[in-house]
């Protein structure tokens, strides 16, 4: 160990590794991730991936970033800008210059700043080489060289000799940050079980990146970041899209109902049949359909036939489902309908994030349509949601979409994870024939105004359901017009009423009433959360509110929300709750949006509530 | 109520029929209720689920359970039931729009994975509920409502459609052929595997005799060979005419003049190279010297259905792994604990 060094307490740190697609900045990033979760630390992670899977090499559009926000306080967004810059090749560094926080670290691989690399990225000059990095902390590292030398006497090719360069920066960073080594060398031990040369490689290079920082003189600074003070329990680390399955996956459990997933590949939902995939032996099938329509309705199929049915997608494939969520809506049946946002319209930025499809799970069916709504608000939080949604899907027989977003879908933080004997029952009321022989009534309702689930298989309850309108009670074909009215009233009855059974809204930080409540949905509630604190530790008088339940929204969020002067809405998109909040309460709500396809920081947050705060 | 007593009028419903008068619907579903009660499977593990369409409307006729969903999704509903519910015996009912134009897609797909299913395509080649716009079956240059001057569409050929998309069971019939069709529909049911049974079904209103050519006493041993596995193919007033090959070429002959019935193509349901032969025998009528049109089973082949691999798959892990266990699935590969 180098004996000049100095170890400097941080409470929190903000790391961005960048580099090309090909570069494994991905799993760099998510294996210091594992490593800072089963510390202690608190966090929040961003992987910003780009568009094309195989960009050209070196250039701008090529570049793979991983941010990662951790600390010993706790964490609620990614972190604006980064203390922590690690740079592969040129391209990534003029991506992410103006990321990195005045007077912050840059770690670089030079040998990705040769002149081919220049060239690639379309700088005039080596940034390492001019003055324009003057006033950060450069470190100019050729970690291509280093690999290399670290395994020069392996009988590997070059190009797979300088895959392994990730595995040198992540040895580089553990030892910065005072890491231990092995949560990454099991990884690796288990990764690579059957390529033990390539296992050789990836560890030695590891090992020679933390023996670098230790021999070498340049750096001098190491950091510590304590453990977070959370609470007491049981953690793991969870991506949002992990979590999601995991929620259906309970729902199935805690219900004794199997699964039945219906799913079109689609970015960034795919990780949910993959994961899903995964578990056979917990009651669940998935089909890879043809289409996004043949996948919502083989789970239609599915719920018809006493199953929950569930499919997944991303906003294009919302738009294709969108007829047979009304013939769900008119056959009542239980299924869930997930959609992880991306921006849109049309093929859009599939990688990006947004808020982008409020107002079509809610609005977006030709008909009187009405469709419960729910919103995940964290990567965690995913977990809840699903379960939550399968729950009201089974409970009231309906339809229900679920709103996941491409942000909270693959970002990462630590997760409290339940025991499946704190998880609530989901009861389930399969109906069963009369014992007085009476006909079976198909849209006969219970005190929730839900219709028997009668599956094929039950003896005496024959019985034929469509899209057609339904006479009320007997379920028959029936265009009587007085019938139409009470029916679209019935549904719309039916899906307001599961208000009755959903908790009312609370106020996440701040007081209950006061000047401007802050009110979100969906992914932006750790940044929301983050602004809203350092608001009020301001002495601002605001507080926050984050919205899961939007159809039906909570029964008290009308009186909620007049408790303030001023309701201020942020969103990922063009302004999509604020008008429903505006067309069903009255109310003059004041948006604030941001349609870049990532997500808020905290710093504009905390400048609009602010203006917000202080104009008359 | 025990399955043997069943019969055709158990499953009739209570709700009037609503097809107009003289649609050959009417007699599908008849030939339909006739060979429910055959089958020995009780009314409540039979489900028919049906897209949109005039023919459509058949599960609303029929006492089992039953869907009649929308347009074209009949086929793919019905993948998610079969798939989830292997033990259930399902019905598609489909027309020829909602099978092969606006669920075209699904309908390729159920045949290529080979569900357990019976699907009944009613090809009147017209668009009935919609009144009356051709159908991708509709004849060349069709002169309906939406062409006034002729389609310019060229049609499909079900049977080539099906067998192109991999069915394991390829057969067509038709509404005027009472014991045939039920013969058909035995014959669809008892095949392990998707069944795609092509039914010419007449629509009196905006296609009405479509078919006639072969249906028709004065027409139809003329026109309609009808198949037989392991027989010659033979046809003809009183079965004096067959089908040769000439290479790969079907070819009629008249038996007793230069050929005899030992010259004759012999019909094999199982052999997929003859079953594409008989499929493209699908000339149109009006042409001098067409062949015949063959109807009956052009093909019946064995292949895993897409359920029992499914289902195999999920025995598999459980022997390997046991039933999973959700506490351990929630806790992950790395926890940490915070006292
Ligand atoms: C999405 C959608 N598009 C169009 C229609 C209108 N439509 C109903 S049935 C039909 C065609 C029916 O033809 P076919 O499937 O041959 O059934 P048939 O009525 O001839 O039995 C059409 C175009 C619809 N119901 N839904
Ligand atoms: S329109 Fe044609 S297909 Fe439809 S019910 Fe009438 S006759 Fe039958
Ligand atoms: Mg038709």
């Amino acid at each position: 160990m180098s004996t000049s060094e100095t170890l400097v307490p941080l409470e929190q740190v903000v790391i961005k590794f960048a580099g090309d697609s090909g570069d494994g900045m991905q799993l760099t990033g998510t294996q210091f991730t594992n490593t800072a979760a089963l510390f202690g630390n608190d966090l929040g992670t961003f992987p910003d991936f780009p568009a094309e899977i195989r960009a050209p090499q070196g250039t701008t559009a090529g570049v793979s970033g991983y941010q990662l926000h951790f600390g010993s306080t706790e964490i609620y967004t990614p972190g604006d800008m980064c203390d922590v810059l690690v740079v592969m090749n040129a391209a990534a560094l003029k991506m992410n210059l103006k990321q990195l926080k005045r007077g912050g670290i840059i770690i670089a691989n030079i040998a990705g700043f040769d002149a081919k690399n220049l060239r690639l990225a379309n700088v005039e000059s080596n940034q390492l080489e001019d003055n324009s990095l003057d006033g950060y902390e450069v470190y100019k590292v050729d970690v291509t060289k280093l690999t290399r030398d670290a395994i020069a006497d392996l009988t590997l090719g070059t190009k797979e000799k300088d895959r392994c360069k990730n595995m040198f920066v992540l040895g580089f960073l553990y030892w910065m940050f005072d890491r231990d080594m092995q949560t990454s060398i099991n990884f690796l031990n288990e990764k690579f079980s059957k390529k033990t040369e390539i296992l050789e490689a990836n560890l030695r290079v590891l090992k020679a990146g933390y023996a670098y920082g230790e021999t070498t003189e340049t750096f001098s600074t190491r950091f510590k970041v304590e453990k977070a003070k959370m609470p007491a329990g049981k953690y793991r680390n969870i991506m949002g899209n992990q979590a999601l399955a995991l929620g259906i996956v309970a729902a199935s459990h805690q219900s004794g109902l199997p699964v039945f997933l219906g799913s079109y590949p689609i970015t960034p939902a795919s990780d949910v049949l993959h994961e899903l995939a995964k578990y056979k032996n917990f009651n669940i099938r998935t089909f890879q359909a043809e289409d996004e329509i043949a996948g919502i309705c083989s789970a239609i199929g599915a719920s018809f036939g006493g199953q929950i049915g569930l499919t997944t997608t991303s906003g294009p494939g919302m738009a294709l489902k969108t007829e047979a969520m009304g013939l769900a809506v008119m056959l009542e049946v239980p299924l869930v309908i997930c959609n992880i946002q991306r921006a849109g319209p049309s093929t859009g930025m599939p990688t990006k994030t947004e808020q982008a499809d409020l107002l079509q799970a809610y609005y977006g069916r030709n008909g009187e349509c009405p469709i419960p709504v729910i919103a995940a608000q964290s990567p965690s939080d995913c977990f809840r949601a699903a379960f939550e949604a399968c729950k009201i899907a089974v409970q009231h027989m309906t339809p229900v979409i679920l709103l996941s977003d491409g942000y909270i879908a693959n970002g990462a933080e630590p997760w409290r994870y339940p025991v499946t004997n704190q998880l609530e029952k989901i009861e389930k009321k399969f109906a069963a024939p009369s014992e007085h022989g009476e006909k079976f009534m198909p849209y006969a309702r219970d005190e929730k105004l839900s219709r028997p689930w009668a599956v094929p298989g039950t003896k005496g309850l024959e019985h034929r359901i469509g899209g057609l309108e339904k006479q009320n009670i007997t379920g028959n074909i029936s265009y009587d017009a007085a019938n139409h009215e009470q029916m679209v009233k019935l549904r719309e009855e039916k899906v307001e009423k599961i208000a009755d059974y959903l908790p009312e809204q609370k106020i996440d930080s701040g007081k209950d009433s006061g000047k401007v409540l802050v009110l979100g949905w969906g992914g932006t509630y750790g940044a929301l959360k983050a602004a809203v604190k350092e608001c009020i530790a301001e002495g601002m008088d605001v507080s926050h509110t984050h919205i899961r339940y939007i159809k039906p929204f909570p029964k008290n969020l009308e009186a909620l929300m007049k408790r303030f002067d001023k309701v201020l809405i942020p969103e990922i998109n063009n302004g999509q709750l604020i008008r429903i909040i505006r067309d069903r309460y009255l109310i003059p709500a004041i948006p604030f949006n941001k349609i870049q396809g990532v997500p808020f920081m905290k710093g504009e947050l905390v400048e609009k509530i602010k203006e917000v705060y202080n104009t008359k | 109520m025990s399955t043997a007593t069943l019969t055709a009028k158990d499953f009739a419903t209570d709700q009037d029929v609503r097809w107009c008068p003289g649609c050959g619907d009417y007699s599908i579903l008849k030939q339909v209720h006739t060979i429910l009660p055959q089958l020995g499977i009780a009314r409540e593990n039979i489900v028919f689920i049906s897209g949109i369409g005039c023919s459509s409307r058949f599960p609303y006729y029929t006492e089992t359970f039953g869907m009649h969903s929308i347009h074209g999704r009949a086929t793919a509903i019905a993948s998610g039931l079969k798939a989830s519910r292997p033990e259930l015996s399902v019905w598609i009912v489909t027309g020829d729009g909602d099978g092969l134009s606006i669920g075209g897609n699904h309908t390729i797909h159920l045949l290529r994975r080979n569900f357990d299913v019976n699907v009944l395509l009613f090809n009147n080649q017209i668009y009935g509920l919609t009144k009356g716009q051709y159908s991708p079956t509709s004849e060349e240059n069709k002169v309906t409502k939406s062409t006034p001057y002729g389609s310019v569409d060229h049609p499909f050929n079900p049977i080539s459609l099906a067998l192109g998309a991999e069915a394991t069971f390829v057969a067509r019939s038709m509404d005027r052929d009472p014991a045939h069709l039920q013969s058909m529909l035995l014959a669809s049911y008892k095949h392990k595997g998707s069944s795609f049974l092509e039914i010419y079904q007449n629509c009196n209103i905006f296609n009405d005799g479509a078919f006639e050519i072969f249906t028709e006493k004065a027409s139809k041993k003329q026109e309609t060979l009808m198949m037989i596995h392991g027989q010659p193919l033979r046809f003809g007033e009183n079965n004096e005419k067959g089908i040769r090959l000439d290479g790969m070429k079907p070819q009629v002959v008249t038996i007793g003049e230069q050929y005899s019935t030992d010259d004759l193509m012999v019909h094999d349901e199982t052999d997929l190279n003859k079953a594409w032969i008989v499929a493209r025998m699908f000339d149109d009528v009006h042409h001098e010297n067409h062949l015949p049109r063959p109807f009956g089973i052009f093909y019946r082949g064995e292949r895993a259905c897409y359920e029992d691999v499914m289902q195999k798959q999920i025995d598999d892990v459980l022997t390997k792994k046991g039933v999973g266990n959700l506490d351990k699935l929630l806790a992950g590969n790395e926890v940490w604990e915070i006292h």
